[in-house]
């Protein structure tokens, strides 16, 4: 019998992480300051799950400015994006399975 | 049966965040039923102007449809028309963003985030473009046209704009590009296109979105 935790994604157990991929699945690049207000987190609790994130290789991280001010954006990688959607589909057959 | 719970919680999550990060969701119906109002008092007044100019040099109102005829006082009248006209963009800017500032307050988000930039970039460039085109008509004299475009232009505005809101306001976009190309076929009626167009439509489509989203939520929270 298949083990019903695999394919679940240890990374995404985190409600934070689950949120910065769940919004960068679905806009091409998002700064720092918006992640930290739509996710409603501190700015050291984000930049701790983005540097996992990113050790993972699921983020790309581009360093820019504006004027003086540093203006991080965030993006998924290939891997990451590919890392997600298994991650639900192991979320959806998980409740059917247990359904 | 937990665990269970807790996935689909996961997934709720993920699909509230993707919605949310992805789309301005706080434009308030009453925004479009203001600006409506606004446009429909401006067109109000400026047919009254119209008529007094054309009564000035002995047209009734029957005349009214015909293209105006360049006469004393022609330039105070195009004037006026203009200043109306940005009166009344500004009066309807105004209220539309202070019932939205309203509903994004209510809802607790932010209305100046990332998602409320993509809908203004996504709205106006299509609308300086139809400004531009406007003004260069408005120097050559092709006043006939300006009523058409203005309508074409904001149609294309919101359908664009549409992508980055609420969905539904897409349909507002093609009822307005709808009228500006009737309008290319009935150049004398520009005012009354214009009523129907910034005036009518958007009050039925500000009263069809307040009933759909905001009544029942204001209802739920003082039950």
């Amino acid at each position: 019998m298949k083990n019903p935790i695999s394919g679940l994604n240890k990374t995404f157990d985190n409600r934070v992480r689950l949120g910065v991929m769940s919004i960068l699945m679905v806009n091409e690049e998002v700064s720092f300051n918006d992640l930290k207000q739509m996710l409603e987190v501190t700015d050291g609790n984000l930049a701790t799950h983005l540097v996992t994130l990113e050790e993972e290789g699921y983020l790309k991280v581009h360093k820019g400015f504006i004027g003086r001010k540093t203006n991080t954006t965030y993006a998924v990688t290939k891997a990451g994006e590919k890392a997600f959607k298994e991650h639900i589909t192991a979320l959806e057959n998980m409740i059917r399975g247990i359904k | 049966m937990s665990v269970h719970n807790q996935h689909l919680e996961s997934l709720e999550d993920i699909k509230k965040l993707m919605n949310k990060s992805s789309r301005f969701i706080s434009l308030s119906g009453l925004s479009g039923v203001a600006a409506g109002l606004c446009a429909l008092v401006a067109a109000w007044i400026c047919r009254e102007k119209v008529i007094s100019y054309q009564k000035a040099h002995g047209l009734g109102e029957e005349h009214l449809r015909e293209p105006l005829v360049f006469r004393e006082g022609y330039e105070a009248l195009a004037k006026d028309l203009i200043l109306i006209a940005a009166v009344t963009f500004i009066a309807a800017f105004a209220l539309a963003f202070l019932f939205t500032y309203l509903r994004s307050r209510k809802a607790g988000v932010a209305i100046w985030g990332y998602t409320a930039r993509r809908v203004m970039i996504n709205v106006l460039v299509p609308m300086l473009a139809g400004g531009l085109l406007v003004w260069r008509m408005m120097q050559l004299g092709v006043y006939g046209l300006i009523a058409p475009a203005c309508l074409l232009f904001y149609g294309l505005a919101l359908i664009n704009g549409s992508k980055y809101t609420l969905t539904e306001i897409r349909y507002l976009g093609y009822g307005q590009l709808i009228l500006g190309a009737l309008n290319l076929w009935m150049l004398g009626y520009g005012l009354y296109f214009w009523a129907a167009g910034f005036g009518l439509l958007h009050i039925i489509y500000g009263i069809v979105m307040w009933n759909k989203y905001e009544r029942t939520s204001s209802e739920t929270v003082t039950v």
